[in-house]
């Protein structure tokens, strides 16, 4: 591997016998204990992640608002400063460049959190659809580290490790704050389906809140559980349930695309695919008996292949068989009975909702 | 960390290991090395007893969280009984990964174990 980068907090993930492989460029903490364990610290307590592979992108100027809303799936000009809007930026064929968070500053002034492995091509991507608007766009992502303090016990643990209290932070709300006189931004977010804090701040400063957290035992969680964790919550991973081959209506996101803005990247194309209906959707699966359905294995109908499992595990909240799938029309209703070819075996299952479990989010 | 090995066992390349109790008769489960690779399993999936198995072929699956390794067969021979302990506690693999073994089985040829390796050969090979 040339060129891998490392984060911040590297010598800290050794410490602390993480086992690290390649994520997006960077040498990550894929687990530390073990990844039941840290998913389980997450549900019931709180546990923390090293996240600073994320992309951070400024965008600035008179045309910001404008510019941020005709390359983004979702609205933010209209927001008040300090709130966060989920969304996506779309090919013109409607499928999905990236999702992202949008951090509103000021009318003038968007902070956009991107996948690390989209960063650059988003970069680029956003430079190359500036024309006509009075933008200057510049990627940070050098500058900062981030984590993320997910669990039910997360607020409480900012306030007892770092005297901060958040309880006034509402969900998708962010705020600027000071940690051992070093400033952060906050934000009411994550990954994980529960209650829980993103912090953005500089290498240094970053490296001393992730230490005192550690030291403060809130239990170190890598990307491992982080998948678990986010997948339970069914919520969606670039190259799994949305990628440039899918489009938001396709992944179930139609409630970030909002089609009554004037224009944004990919409105036509969703708007006819609207008009057709879709062909194709992204579907919660549950398996009768114990089996593991994996990303790439094949859905089937009798002996017709109807789609694709996107992501899936043992859960292990919940201790079943259960996955999202991208599948053809035959699949789409509940209750369809369906079969996953895992291995030489064909196992059963049925179509079901993605409210795999109850999230936990304060609002 | 070391992975430990046990003396007398007869290990693949692939990680698996063999152990003669009887004859023809044999336990068939994975290295310490393997299960420590692998991390937590949380689900064994084994063939049904009366299957035919062929050396060098897929058996089944031992899985953790993440990810599913393919069981190869170090022997050709045919499934005598599974280890049903480890439907409900697949982590007994890796509490003691030569305990837990996952099949036992007939082996048609002895000749088989000829191609696998000593404790000492497989321990040279993983480190």
């Amino acid at each position: 591997m040339d060129n891998v980068k490392r984060t911040t907090l590297f010598e800290i993930h050794q410490s602390l016998n993480a086992k690290m492989e390649p994520f997006a460029g960077y040498e990550m903490p894929i687990v530390y204990s073990s990844i039941i364990e840290e998913h389980q610290a997450v549900r019931q307590r709180v546990g923390v992640f090293d996240v600073s592979h994320m992309g951070e992108i400024l965008v600035q100027g008179p045309d910001a608002g404008s510019f941020v809303d005709f390359v983004f799936s979702n609205e933010a000009q209209s927001k008040p400063p300090g709130k966060v809007v989920y969304g996506m930026f779309l090919t013109e064929q409607g499928t999905v460049v990236d999702d992202l968070l949008v951090y509103k500053e000021s009318d003038t002034s968007y902070f956009l959190v991107v996948n690390a492995s989209n960063a650059q091509k988003d970069f680029a991507w956003l430079l190359a659809h500036t024309d006509g608007f009075e933008v200057v766009v510049t990627d940070l992502s050098m500058n900062y580290s981030q984590i993320a303090i997910q669990g039910p016990l997360a607020e409480v643990t900012m306030l007892e490790v770092f005297d901060l209290d958040l309880s006034e932070l509402g969900f998708y709300q962010f705020t600027k704050m000071k940690v051992h006189q070093c400033e952060f931004i906050v934000s009411r977010t994550g990954y994980t389906g529960e209650d829980g804090f993103e912090l953005y701040g500089d290498h240094l400063a970053i490296r001393d809140v992730f230490s005192t957290l550690i030291s403060a035992h809130v239990t170190p969680c890598g990307l491992g559980a982080r998948d678990t964790l986010r997948f339970e919550a069914a919520l969606p991973l670039y190259g799994h349930e949305i990628s440039d081959e899918i489009t938001p209506l396709e992944a179930g996101l139609k409630m970030f695309v909002r089609f009554d803005k004037p224009d944004f990247i990919g409105k036509k194309a969703l708007e006819a695919q609207m008009e057709a209906g879709v062909t194709r959707k992204v579907v919660g699966i549950e398996l009768y008996e114990k089996a593991i359905p994996r990303q790439g294995y094949p859905v089937f109908m009798g002996e017709k292949e109807v789609g694709i499992i996107t992501t899936g595990y043992l859960s292990i909240t919940l201790s079943r068989p259960i996955a999202m799938a991208l599948v053809t029309r035959d699949a789409f209703l509940r209750q369809t009975e369906i079969a996953v070819a895992i291995r030489n075996k064909r196992i059963k299952g049925f179509v079901r909702d993605k409210k795999f479990l109850d999230k936990n989010y304060k609002k | 960390m070391m992975s430990k090995v046990v003396e007398g066992l007869y290990y693949a390349q692939s990680h698996e290991w063999v152990k003669v109790i009887d004859g023809h008769t044999a336990l068939i489960g994975i290295s310490d090395f393997a299960q420590s690779q692998l991390g937590t399993v949380v689900f064994v999936d084994l063939p049904e007893v009366g299957t035919k198995i062929d050396k060098e072929s897929e058996f089944g699956a031992v899985e953790s969280v993440k990810a599913a390794s393919d069981l190869i067969s170090p022997v050709s021979g045919k499934v005598l009984e599974v280890n049903d302990d480890l439907i409900g506690e697949p982590e007994r693999v890796n509490q003691d990964a030569y305990e837990a073994w996952l099949i036992k089985v007939e082996i048609d040829d002895l000749a088989d174990l000829d191609d696998l390796l000593s404790a000492e050969d497989y321990l040279n090979s993983i480190q």
